[in-house]
């Protein structure tokens, strides 16, 4: 309080200075039209008020030329929003740089746990470097929840049942709001935190600091075994299901004819529904089980991290 | 706004005292039985009252809870509780009703010059469908009270939440009938009932206005009404239709709802904008600039309308390519909208401008809607609406179309009509002074919410950062203003009632048939069938004033 009313947010990503350029074209269109009809308005009440109580002011119909002339016009600019809006929109979404370090999100009634690749865990914070392309791989565990940065000006649900990434690069060392936007039941307003940017010694420093036990990668192996997925995806091929080794990013031909790749959301449904989609080459309806009930969605994402790891060996072996 | 009949006399002392809708008989049957439209105007005044009464309760505690950022005057649940009963209360049984069930209802049959709806009968049980609907709603809050939010989001809805969602949506569910039959009604009654003469480019724009409201309840309230259903037996039969750990997909139900309540949107704003063009155009004593693009615009807004709902979930993980199609589609109803505002801007141009109460209303209602409408811009752009999705900017906006344009629509309206259904003058200075009231706090509740939304405060926040107190204690001191200016009304108008001067047929010398006849009207509405002869607003056609009753 004792800094005043705070007008506008901290810029700390690559996104949040281009999405701040749009806002202020916005509010400069938005200022100049409603400029426009209040000072007309308030012309011609005052210039045309009422002087006698017989007066009868002319008849006028309309004007064919001014009303294309205003549909015309907002309809380009309105264009232009649509066009600058769409490009960044994109570039938030879908263009996720190659070499993103991936970390990993689960939100729950009412925290957000976060892992590390390197196996760090923590809650409702997020450390991350700057400068550095980070992409978060998320889900959540019950209802849907939102994912919100304001200082980035980043925001994804994250809706159960499927996965939801986004990416970012920060650009400033400092402490941000993380906050729950989707409303989530009795605590959302507490299901908030904070995201450290650090440099990226500091951040590495970190990293290796405070108890870090197994990495994603070794957690997900550890599963992998515990919950005997290895007696039949064996790394040789010659298990009663397919090798799970180099799949990972890769296209699948399934049964059906169709071809997937083999992504995040396709691991999960695979593990919580192994009859959706499968390999072509082997029975339908499928020997293997489903795991719904058996298996948290950090389980899977661990999973997911190993399966990534044997196709990261493969492709440099 | 009370039920029991009003001493409807409305001619100088010493004359015979004239049959009209209010004293052709009295009784509280004679009221719940009636199938005069004008009378169920007044039922559904009463009713909508009641909840807008209601909702403004809820309001007033969160807006008190919102003063600091620790969550210190109710609880968690409470808020949530409260801030969705005040949703559910304003939308579905204030302002979706509001302007057709009250001011469609009295003025439609008069405006084209026909005794009644087209099915009196069904239009009383519209009313009593709102009202049951209302009291199972009721039901549901007093038993405990309902914490999902006004948009029912599952799985939270279907399986999470433990307070009274079914309740809730059974209410709704029967509220949307009353809805579906008001615009079934409205629609043949347009097109069957006109009177002679009456062609459809000599409607008044109000009758336009409605039209299109109506094509929109019809279509799209089913739609509602099937996904509440869904969320209703998803949480009392487990079947699998939203909740992914049954085998359902949450987004199907964002796709359904949205299907209806983005067009509902346009159900609460088109009558508003009927409203405004008829007091622009009364005041200004001008027709109105451009009618035929006014009346297509409705049409356009109806249309457009059913295809961007998606716009409320560029955020949800559907596809880019899916945003940005709603995106471009949203882009487009700015233009129907745009074209109003200019035109009725445009319709002062030359005109003989009073600033009666409601013409303030009505430059009130553009302004505002103005800036609603500019805003909305900022959520149909992607990029900024990833940023201000959920939170205090949403909130801002939508109040600004739903409070800043809906209700100060429907406040004209109030101010417009009431001579005419009562019989009555309110006194014209506190009017103006209201007006006022209502214009500044309003304008101090909700401007400093886009600031916030800004600064990244997500919306149904009971307890936030310290750092947005300020901007909350703003928003706060301009609800507490506002309030005193909805009182205000009611105070004047309850008395206007009993002591108000007598209106005479026409005190604001408008054009258009309702005007032509006495208030308050006889039960038939008029005395012989009116023939049109001119367009409407034709202001300059004969030598002005005429009244067909002095005062």
């Amino acid at each position: 309080m004792d800094q005043g009313i705070p007008l506008f947010p901290e810029a700390a990503s690559t996104m949040a200075g281009k999405v701040d350029a749009l806002y202020f074209f916005l509010v400069a269109v938005a200022v100049f039209f409603a400029a426009l009809i209040f000072i007309s308005l308030t012309v011609f009440a005052l210039k045309y008020r009422r002087r006698s109580e017989t007066e009868v002011p002319p008849s006028i119909h309309g004007s064919t030329p001014l009303e294309i002339a205003w549909s015309v016009i907002p309809l380009g600019l309105v264009m232009i929003m649509f066009a600058w809006g769409a490009k960044l929109y994109f570039d938030a979404y879908n263009e996720v740089p190659p070499d993103a370090e991936e970390v990993y999100v689960v939100g729950k009634q009412w925290m957000w746990h976060i892992q590390h690749a390197n196996g760090r865990r923590e809650i409702n914070e997020l450390h991350v470097p700057v400068g550095r392309p980070i992409k978060l791989i998320m889900a959540s565990e019950d209802v849907i929840h939102s994912f919100y940065i304001p200082a980035f000006r980043l925001k994804k649900d994250v809706v159960p049942g499927r996965y939801a990434t986004i990416w970012f690069q920060a650009t400033k060392p400092g402490r941000y709001h993380l906050f729950c936007a989707e409303y989530c039941g009795t605590g959302h307003s507490k299901m908030k935190g904070w995201v450290t940017v650090m440099e990226p010694a500091e951040y590495q420093a970190w990293l290796s600091g405070g108890v870090v036990g197994e990495s994603m990668e070794a957690a997900g192996e550890r599963l992998f075994n515990q919950l005997g997925c290895n007696t039949c995806h064996r790394a040789d091929g010659t298990g009663r299901g397919p090798s799970l080794v180099g799949v990972f990013g890769k296209p699948v031909r399934l049964l059906s004819g169709e071809t997937v790749i083999a992504d995040e959301a396709y691991i999960r449904e695979s593990i919580l529904n192994p009859n959706a989609k499968i390999v072509a080459g082997y029975p339908s309806p499928t020997i293997m089980s489903t795991y719904q009930g058996q298996i948290s969605e950090r389980g899977i994402l661990q999973i997911i991290a190993y399966l990534k790891s044997l196709s990261k060996e493969e492709r440099s072996q | 706004m009370d039920a029991t009949p009003i001493n409807a006399h409305s001619g100088t002392p010493g004359e015979p005292i004239r049959a009209n809708y209010l004293n052709v008989n009295y009784g509280l049957k004679s009221w719940l039985l009636t199938t005069d439209h004008k009378r169920i105007g007044i039922l559904y005044l009463i009713s909508i009252t009641i909840f807008f009464a209601l909702g403004g309760i809820f309001a007033a505690l969160i807006r008190l809870e919102l003063m600091t950022p620790e969550g210190d005057v109710v609880s968690s649940e409470m808020y949530n509780k409260l801030f969705t009963m005040h949703g559910v209360a304003m939308i579905f049984f204030f302002l979706i009703p509001s302007i057709p069930a009250v001011f469609g209802n009295f003025l439609i049959p008069m405006m084209i010059g026909a005794r009644d709806v087209a099915f009196p009968r069904l239009n009383l049980m519209s009313w009593y469908i709102y009202s049951i609907g209302g009291v199972f709603t009721f039901a549901a809050m007093a038993l405990g009270g309902v914490d999902t939010g006004w948009t029912f989001y599952a799985p939270y809805s279907s399986t999470y939440s433990n307070s009274n969602v079914a309740l809730t949506a059974v209410g709704i569910f029967i509220l949307g009938f009353s809805s579906i039959l008001t615009g079934l009604n409205f629609i043949v009654t347009i097109h069957k009932m006109r009177a002679p003469g009456l062609t459809w480019f000599r409607l008044p724009l109000f009758v336009w206005a409605h039209y299109a409201t109506s094509l929109i309840q019809i279509l799209g309230t089913p739609v509602v009404a099937i996904s509440i259903v869904l969320v209703a037996l998803e949480r009392l039969l487990k079947l699998g239709i939203f909740d992914p750990k049954l085998g359902g997909d949450p987004l199907l139900f964002q796709h359904l709802f949205w299907f209806y309540s983005h067009p509902a949107v346009y159900i609460m704003i088109l009558p508003s904008m009927g409203v405004v063009s008829e007091v622009i155009a009364c005041f200004s004593r001008k027709r109105v600039f451009g009618y035929p693009f006014i009346a297509f615009s409705s049409l356009a807004i109806a249309v457009l309308g059913f295809l961007v709902w998606g716009h409320h979930m560029f955020t949800s993980g559907q596809s880019v390519y899916a945003g940005m199609i709603f995106s471009v589609l949203t882009m487009l109803v700015a233009i129907p909208s745009a074209v109003k505002v200019f035109n009725w801007t445009a319709t002062l141009y030359k005109g003989s401008v009073s600033y009666q109460a409601p013409m303030l209303y009505a430059l009130g209602f553009i302004g505002l809607f103005t800036i609603g409408g500019l805003t909305g811009l900022f959520l149909a752009t992607l990029a900024t609406d990833v940023h201000l999705h959920d939170t205090y900017f949403v909130v801002a906006h939508f109040h600004y179309i739903m409070v800043g344009g809906a209700i100060m629509g429907y406040m004209a309206a109030m101010h417009f009509w009431w001579p005419k259904m009562t019989g009555r003058l309110y006194p014209e200075g506190w009017a103006k002074f209201a007006a006022l009231v209502i214009f500044v706090g309003f304008n101090l509740t909700f401007f400093p919410q886009f600031v916030l939304g800004y600064l990244g405060m997500p919306r149904r926040y009971h307890v936030y950062p310290p750092e947005f107190q300020v901007l909350n204690v703003m928003s706060t001191a301009g609800a507490s203003i506002l309030a005193v200016g909805y009182i205000i009304p009611l105070i004047y108008l309850l008395w206007s009632l009993k002591y108000g001067p007598a209106a005479g047929a026409n005190p604001w010398q408008a054009k258009g048939l309702e005007w032509t006849t006495p208030s308050p009207p006889p039960p038939h509405n008029f005395e012989r069938t009116p023939v049109v002869t001119e367009e409407a607003y034709a202001y300059e056609s004969k030598p002005y004033p005429e009244e067909a009753e002095v005062v």
